[in-house]
């Protein structure tokens, strides 16, 4: 499907208004609205000035107050559901964590615990209605009720896990006694959601309809019509200690692959808690509350809360309308295949150009699979290639609001495209590069308009790699980089502002890291110690995987334009790598890299190496984040951890960069840097920006 | 004075031969496929259009009224409206024939018009014996009615019949399409060299076309989900020749019939859409019109001689205009048999039969060979029934802007007893 094709009917009627019996939503100030009707009483919830309902404290005690009144006058049933068309509830108010002390905390889950326990032993039939996504602390109060209606496109999980936590409200007891408790576990420990055929499966929701038939479905469930299996039959089968020990033991091992213990504590004091109490439910409630707490004061879960409010912050950079309908790709290549293929799933109608017919054909057959990672329907992923229009002649130019250029990193073949855009360009359109390694104040002379033409350095994969650089020029209008900051935002991609500096931010700070372990390399270290000991420190994977995987062409092509651009200090680059590019062994594209990549992505695992090793490769990444705040590449320290976090995947549990310096004392790092630049030279000597830091 | 209407732009997919088993492309698909380039090298917003007209003969259960679901998928909005057409071959003739009269009516500024078939989708039928049976099965209330109805299962159930020939089969005259060419062949005198002497300049012709790049702006490549990129009409035989030619058997009346698989048109999948557009709508949007329709002529023969259609629709409108043969300076007709064109040919030289049929004077002449499917024709590129009739049109129009031509006409046989035919003049 090319384009939106809403028709005035449907945009005059709008959203399908939500059942919610005698309440009218958004009325009054309070989070909970209530109704009675027939004798059923109605909770709907709908917080004021948000559009996102999130279980605070206030939440909490006012539904303990209905439930009073429920005590006192119990109705014939009680329907609980969300007034905000956006969804049932986003999860707890995890701003408010922050001011909380231990105490306050174990006084606050108690108060929800009580409640929740109160809620589920109402006798009268209690139906949660779900639309939207339930999560987290909204999981637990749907989990509370007899039953769970889910409206089509509903969705349940507990995504604490993300955040260095588990369920806190008695998730931990109440899904494993409802459903399969491997499954249970499973939701717990991956964050990952449940859609709603899956909950369906799963057992979670015991009706599945759409929003016009909520009613219906609510009658015929107080009507006693509905037949569902008895809840908790799998359950009996992990009452037995000996079996939960043994299902632990797998799941240990499942999460010390993707999440190891020393970085992760959570998923690990989730087994255990089940392992312990999987078959005493008021046990497992009472070690939930103290496990949950203990986790919310360790250092894990207060920097993957940092983390989760930085990504909001880059979200809501781009949240706006961005009036980009069309774009069209110049460079079917590796990273314009990407771009035009994501932005395509995500919405837009694109077109690609390229000389070649070749590379057209092939990003068809990879947008398909992009969209099937992304567990695209058939008729889904139809829409998605619907939009994405191959171009071989270039027709696209004229109509586009974006333009990508994605062509090889040679300034004179850009400024060639950019000269024939002249008078083709729509009026008003922006010129976008993906240059990586180019500067655009080199480039922007060729560009139509200098003051529309801006950078927008997108990282490989693009459907997996979340940061998006926008760049300016000194000449760029804020106008075009706001728009390409929003446009990100509507490709679900997240937004960081920067400078054209040698490298950007991402680059600049990454590069010296990689060519560190090149001249660890040569030095004789193994490269698989290498990579290790980045691992142990928390990157997903080593800094000579990493290399091959970005292509070893484009790092000695990075490595050689940031040490020609920058009067800085940078380690020398490598003969090994200058030879591997010549021989055309490029990395994973090629098959062949430092590593063999012809049997899948190599699994580096070896101890030992300098005791250096580590810092050597981190703190140089440091010192290039701190000379980018110093001139101004980026605007703050929360972006810069930000982009490090999702351009590199630098270790998400230690808050960032400049959030780790912070944590480990400026002066250490310093002291640490001199050290370093006494054994191994001027690449270490720290930036003067450390003392603003 | 009518309103003029124009032909403003237009493109197709290549013509992809139907190799056995289903193609890469639904009808839909095919349509959307050559619809984007066309619809992004406008210089208006494809939602400036009023309608869409599509052809389509063989529609499939997934895609019923082809022309809203391309209309949708292409982007063109909710409150498009669209319409499916079908006059078997000529289906694509017929889109573009209504929105030309709704334009020069003043109803429409500006439709969409095409024709898609995927003829290699064409579904496997059931006999009809195995369908009644099908239903006894479903309709048997207990064990002992099914049992009862289990006994009636037959062997020869299992053997579907393809939808496609019984499709090609005339179900007035039972006829094949192939053997009412046979039966012009013979009244016309038309001999197997002939025939394939017609097939044969019909591939040189299209190769010679596709080498020069002729066919640039109006065959847009087509790029299937797995990533395979059709660039040409892959049917066409360059170095196709008599001897070869020669070879296949008569492939529906052996062993003395004329007509063969060489001399036929080929059986392919492939869509084509045009613009047309009202006088309003070129000016508004500075439109560079390719051709003027001037003229549209249906008209209805006996079935089992479908192939004169051509010469039926053609003549009233060269008479109505008081045209002679120079002044028609292309002609395409749609190359559904060899025997079948060089029969209309012959026709028109025929003294009695243009006096008797025709009401003209007398023989309205020969066509030069120069001026009658200068680029090939379906014998080469392939006949999707659905496509044809919009294809001829849109090269015509493409071929007189090349030759500078003023005057041409596209013309079809089609499968039942009718022809369709329009006239364009350089705009």
């Amino acid at each position: 499907m090319f384009g939106s094709n809403t028709g005035p009917v449907l945009r005059n009627l709008g959203e399908t208004r939500l059942e919610c019996g005698p309440v009218r939503p958004g009325a009054g100030d309070t989070a909970w609205h209530q109704g009675r009707d027939d004798d059923i009483v109605w909770l709907v919830l709908d917080q004021a000035d948000t559009s996102i309902n999130k279980v605070s404290r206030d939440v909490i005690q006012a539904l303990a107050a209905e439930v009073d009144k429920l005590e006192r006058d119990p109705p014939r049933a009680l329907v609980i559901r969300s007034g905000k068309p956006a969804g049932f509830a986003a999860g707890a108010d995890i701003k408010g964590f922050n001011d909380m002390s231990r105490d306050q905390m174990s006084d606050l889950l108690r108060q929800g615990h009580e409640v929740l326990d109160r809620l589920a032993a109402l006798e009268c039939p209690t139906i949660c209605v779900v639309h939207g996504a339930a999560l987290g602390a909204g999981l637990e109060i749907a989990l509370a009720c007899d039953w769970r209606i889910a409206v089509q496109g509903a969705s349940f999980g507990f995504p604490e896990v993300k955040l260095g936590l588990h369920p806190g409200l008695g998730g931990t007891f109440r899904l494993p006694a409802l459903i399969d408790p491997t499954e249970a576990m499973t939701l717990m420990l991956t964050g990952k959601t449940a859609h709603t055929d899956k909950a369906e499966k799963l057992g979670l929701a015991d009706v599945i309809t759409q929003e016009r038939h909520v009613r219906a479905a609510i009658e015929a469930i107080v009507a006693d019509k509905i037949d569902r299996d008895q809840p908790g039959l799998k359950a009996r089968a992990f009452n037995l200690a000996s079996a939960r020990t043994l299902a632990a033991q797998r799941m240990r091992s499942e999460t010390q692959k993707k999440a190891p213990k020393d970085h992760y504590p959570a998923p690990h004091a989730l087994i255990d808690l089940w392992e312990k109490h999987g078959d005493d439910p008021a046990a497992m409630q009472s070690a939930e509350i103290e496990s949950f707490a203990a986790l919310l004061d360790t250092e894990t879960s207060k920097n993957l809360r940092r983390v989760f409010f930085l990504q909001q912050d880059l979200k809501n950079d781009g949240r706006e309308e961005d009036g980009i309908r069309q774009v069209h790709v110049i460079g079917a290549g590796a990273m314009g295949a990407e771009i035009a293929a994501w932005a395509a799933l995500k919405g837009k109608s694109v077109t690609l150009g390229d000389v070649e017919l070749e590379p057209l054909g092939k990003t068809v057959s990879l947008a398909r699979k992009i969209c099937k990672d992304q567990h695209l329907s058939s008729i889904e992923t139809r829409n998605a290639l619907d939009r994405l229009m191959p171009d071989p002649k270039g027709y696209g130019i004229a109509q586009a609001d974006l333009i990508v250029e994605a062509a090889p990193e040679t300034a004179d073949l850009k400024e060639k495209i950019y000269s024939a855009l002249s008078d083709k360009m729509k009026e008003g359109a922006i010129l976008a590069s993906n240059t990586s390694s180019l500067r655009l104040k080199d480039l922007r002379g060729a560009a139509p308009d200098a003051g529309r033409f801006a950078g927008l350095h997108f990282f490989n994969p693009v459907s997996k790699m979340k940061l998006v650089e926008v760049v300016r020029h000194d000449g760029t209008e804020d106008e075009v980089v706001d728009r390409l900051a929003r446009f990100c935002g509507a490709i679900d991609r997240l937004p960081v502002r920067v400078t054209d500096y040698p490298g950007f931010l991402v680059n600049r700070a990454l590069t010296p890291y990689l060519m560190e372990a090149m001249v660890l390399m040569d030095e004789g270290v193994e490269k698989e110690k290498i990579d290790a000991a980045a691992i142990a420190f928390g990157m997903p994977m080593g800094p000579v995987t990493l290399s091959d995987q970005v292509g070893l062409d484009i790092c000695l092509h990075v490595a050689e334009s940031l040490t020609s651009h920058l009067d800085k200090s940078m380690p020398a680059i490598s003969d090994r790598l200058r030879e591997k590019v010549e021989a055309g062994d490029t990395g994973k594209k090629a098959g062949r890299g430092f590593y063999d990549w012809s049997k899948g992505t190599p699994h580096p695992d070896a101890a030992g190496g300098p005791d250096d090793l580590t810092d050597r490769m981190i703190l140089p990444m440091l010192n290039a984040c701190v000379e980018c705040l110093r001139q101004n590449v980026v605007g703050s320290v929360d972006e810069t951890d930000a982009a490090m976090i999702f351009a590199t995947g630098f270790a998400p549990f230690r808050g960032g960069p400049m959030h780790y310096a912070r944590t480990r004392g400026v002066d250490a790092i310093l002291q640490r840097l001199d050290d370093l630049q006494d054994r191994h030279g001027d690449r270490f000597v720290p930036d003067p920006g450390w003392q603003d830091l | 004075m009518t309103r003029p209407v124009y032909l403003v732009d237009g493109a197709r997919t290549p013509f992809l031969k139907a190799r056995g088993t289903p193609g890469p492309f639904t009808p839909v698909d095919l349509a959307v496929e050559c619809g984007r380039p066309l619809l992004t090298r406008q210089p208006f917003d494809r939602r400036a259009l009023d309608l869409v007209i599509l052809g389509c003969v063989n529609v499939l259960q997934d895609e019923m009224n082809p022309a809203r679901v391309a209309a949708l998928r292409l982007g063109l909005g909710a409150d498009m409206v669209a319409f499916t057409m079908q006059i078997n071959c000529g289906s694509g003739m017929q889109s573009i024939d209504t929105a030309y009269r709704y334009v020069r009516d003043g109803s429409h500024d500006m439709i969409l018009a095409g024709g898609t078939e995927a003829l290699s989708h064409a579904p496997l039928v059931l006999r009809q014996s195995a369908v009644e049976w099908f239903g006894e099965m479903a309709q048997a209330k207990d064990i002992m009615d099914k049992a009862k109805a289990l006994t009636g299962l037959r062997p020869e159930f299992f053997k579907p019949i393809l939808g496609l020939e019984r499709g090609l089969t005339d179900p007035i005259t039972t006829l094949n399409m192939g053997q009412t060419a046979e039966i012009l062949a013979h009244r016309f005198g038309i001999d197997r060299t002939a025939a394939d002497t017609y097939a044969m300049q019909s591939h040189h012709r299209l190769a010679q076309a596709q080498k020069k790049n002729w066919l640039d702006d109006e065959v847009m490549p087509a790029f299937s989900k797995d990533g395979t990129v059709h660039e040409h009409d892959d049917g066409v035989r360059p170095d196709s020749d008599l001897d070869g030619l020669a070879k296949p058997k008569p492939a529906f009346e052996p062993p003395y019939g004329k007509v063969t698989a060489g001399n036929s048109s080929q059986i392919t999948d492939g869509a084509s859409w045009v613009i047309v557009a009202s006088e309003a709508a070129v000016e508004k949007y500075g439109l560079t019109p390719l051709a003027r329709i001037v003229d549209s002529q249906w008209a209805a023969l006996d079935p089992s001689v479908m192939g004169l259609g051509p010469v039926l629709a053609s003549t009233p409108i060269v008479a109505r205009h008081d045209l002679g043969l120079d002044d028609i300076d292309l002609w395409e007709i749609n190359e559904a048999f060899a025997a079948q064109v060089l029969a209309c040919l012959a026709a028109w030289e025929d003294d009695a039969f243009c006096r008797d049929v025709l009401e003209l004077d007398g023989a309205f002449g020969r066509i030069d060979r120069d001026r009658l499917n200068i680029d090939g024709g379906a014998i080469s590129l392939g006949h999707p029934v659905g496509t044809s009739g919009n294809r001829i049109v849109l090269h015509l129009a493409n071929a007189l802007k090349r030759r500078g031509k003023v005057r041409g006409i596209a013309t079809e046989c089609i499968g039942g007893g009718q022809g369709g035919a329009l006239l364009l003049e350089a705009a």
